[in-house]
């Protein structure tokens, strides 16, 4: 659908975005994902085409998009963009969802028609009549959704939609997110810092640092084998550096980290120095006096807690094994288990849940702390 | 004392008995100051997006310029305009000089300059993120540009209230351009002037109280209209829950 080949933005002296090589597929729902100022607002304006890229070329299905302005606009017409802040104009809601149509020069009576069934669809179809700069910030984001869809756009391009909303207005626009990439087809490109949005809603998820795409990849692939560092803090994880190889043996490998072994299985070769990525959820507590049967493929790891961080209807436990554990356990299980701080527990983790990433430069980075 | 008491007295009847030369005078400021005001805004409005809508070098010195022009004497207008338009000058020939017409003229110039800086500064006033949500619904220039304005339609509102407000309480140009002749040019401004010069209180006050009046009449339309805006945050008090 849409192809990026190369791409990169300079903003004066400063590169915003570099070297992108990107494919969008129609009809999918794609995440780009990663810390505030990593480029992804620009990204997104290069496809809108607002910008043009300082080098590189991004194709729209298969049509060049480096021509004249009137030609990028006869592109840019079959997309449509929802920005941060909704730029809501000084007038009705209705008069706001046509404005896409009207400079398509649709007829009024057509118009009309076109933008009550998009406002049925984001839910205000009682507030048409209203000032837009009266509504609330969630009303006014769906106006913009509104207004993005009426034009029927085959690509919807989303920067942070629900930045600076509430749980509920959230929920509420990306339900509606699903619905128009389900109902109509919708391609949809959406921006995000939330790791848990891209999560719920993008069937590819996309991560962005320092205006490089790092990693690209399905939803699983990020979450459980981020492949390095940076993108390992970023989905969740506290990676655990200064891991070293031991031996390998069909891809089964004996890692020493911190005076402890672990198993793991990956096809790095020994010798390796390696960073252990462990998803609290992967993580299993139990009594010491019940730790399960020793198993080849599974660690038991001694420890006592450090810390308990109430997270919704879940706790995170910090572990000292040696190396820093966190567990995710539920807060049922939490109080069963009788958790308390200075505990002594055992954790259990599947040698294919610990994902093994190269760590050639730990010695860089700073020593390994263990803040949730 | 007394003869301020007897002035204001005086001007009262005047006003309540619609004296005809008051009222003349009154209609001819008028015609004149709202004229210049709206080929001011027609020539500001697009001249002011022109500037704000595009990049070039020296902008920021043109901008300046403008801004210096704000305070520019209506007398240098005045002359200015009196040496383009006497006989021996380049419009000489189109005999302007001492009519309502050259009055026109040389207040237009004169509130040119605040009009197209608060447009452009009212067009500044619109977030960036505006221009480019209509850019990305589609809009060719012209339509993201003609809509920008709407956007900014309150701001430019107030700066073509401020330029004719500029343009009818000036004496500089009404009185070098138009010479104050009796049933011709004489303006409210000029004929405070004149009849102060000869005593006449009475006139010269009611002249004033006018003059003040259709500044309050312009305040309140002004603020009317505004309004319109700031009612709607009333009518969401009042209006259904979302």
């Amino acid at each position: 659908m849409i192809r990026i080949s190369g791409v990169s933005r300079k903003f004066g002296e400063r590169e915003v975005v570099s070297g992108i090589d990107l494919a969008i597929r129609r009809g999918e729902i794609f995440s780009i994902i990663g810390p505030s100022g990593s480029g992804k607002t620009t990204l997104l304006r290069l496809i809108d085409l607002l910008d043009r890229p300082t080098r590189g070329s991004i194709m729209f299905e298969d049509s060049s998009t480096e021509g004249p302005e009137h030609e990028r606009r006869a592109i840019r017409r079959r997309m449509a963009m929802v920005f941060q802040k909704p730029g809501v104009l000084n007038a009705t809601v209705e008069q706001n969802v046509a404005f896409g149509l009207e400079f398509r020069g649709m007829q009024k009576d057509r118009v009309h028609e076109r933008v009550t069934s998009a406002l049925e669809m984001v839910g205000l179809s009682g507030l048409s009549q209203r000032r837009a700069l009266t509504l609330s910030g969630g009303e006014m984001q769906r106006v913009a959704i509104a207004r993005a869809i009426v034009t029927g756009p085959e690509v919807l391009l989303l920067d942070e939609p629900t930045a600076n909303l509430d749980p509920l207005s959230t929920g509420i626009i990306e339900n509606l997110i699903v619905r128009v990439n389900r109902e109509r087809k919708t391609t949809v490109i959406l921006a995000t810092h939330d790791m848990g949005q891209g999560q719920r809603l993008a069937s590819r998820i996309g991560v962005m640092m320092d205006g490089h795409l790092v990693q690209t990849g399905e939803i699983y692939d990020i979450f459980y084998h981020p492949v390095n560092r940076p993108i390992a803090t970023f989905v969740g994880i506290d990676p655990v550096s200064d891991g070293i190889v031991e031996s390998n043996e069909n891809n089964l490998a004996i890692i020493a980290v911190h005076g402890v072994s672990v198993q793991a299985v990956t096809a790095l070769g020994k010798g390796q120095r390696v960073a252990l990525c462990i998803r609290p959820e992967e993580v299993t507590l139990s009594l010491p006096d019940a730790c399960p049967p020793a198993s080849s493929a599974r660690n038991c790891l001694a420890g006592t807690i450090t810390r308990l961080l109430p997270y919704g209807p879940f706790t995170r436990v910090h572990v000292d094994c040696g190396i820093p554990v966190t567990a995710l356990v539920t807060r049922r299980s939490s109080e069963e288990l009788g958790l308390a701080m200075g505990m002594r527990v055992n954790a259990t983790i599947k040698a294919t849940a610990i994902h093994v990433i190269p760590d050639p430069e730990d010695k860089d980075n700073p020593p390994h702390t263990t803040t949730g | 004392m007394q003869e301020i008491i007897d002035g204001i007295t005086q001007a009262f009847q005047l006003i309540i008995t619609l004296n005809p030369e008051l009222l003349e005078v009154t209609a001819l400021s008028l015609y004149i100051s709202l004229s210049a005001t709206v080929i001011a805004t027609l020539i500001a409005i697009p001249v002011g997006g022109l500037i704000h809508f595009h990049e070039f070098t020296g902008k920021r010195v043109l901008i300046t310029i403008i801004q210096t022009l704000y305070s520019v004497p209506t007398v240098i207008i005045g002359l200015l305009v009196f040496l383009l338009i006497s006989r021996s000058g380049p419009l000489g020939i189109f005999g302007l000089l001492f009519t309502p017409t050259g009055m026109i003229l040389g207040q237009t110039i004169l509130i040119l300059p605040i009009m197209t800086g608060l447009v452009i500064t009212a067009l500044s006033g619109v977030d960036r993120n505006i221009r480019d949500t209509l850019i990305s619904l589609g809009a060719t220039e012209f339509q993201s540009i003609a809509q920008t304005v709407r956007e900014a339609r309150f701001a430019i509102l107030s700066a073509v209230i401020l330029g004719f407000g500029r343009a009818i309480s000036e004496v500089g140009v009404a009185m070098m351009i138009g010479g104050n002749i009796r049933g011709e040019t004489r303006v409210l401004t000029t004929s405070i002037a004149l009849e102060t010069g000869m005593g006449n209180f009475g006139l010269s006050i009611a002249l004033g109280i006018v003059l003040l009046a259709i500044a309050l009449i312009v305040v309140l339309i002004m603020n009317l209209m505004t309004s319109g805006a700031l009612s709607d945050s009333d009518r969401v008090r009042g209006g259904p829950q979302a």
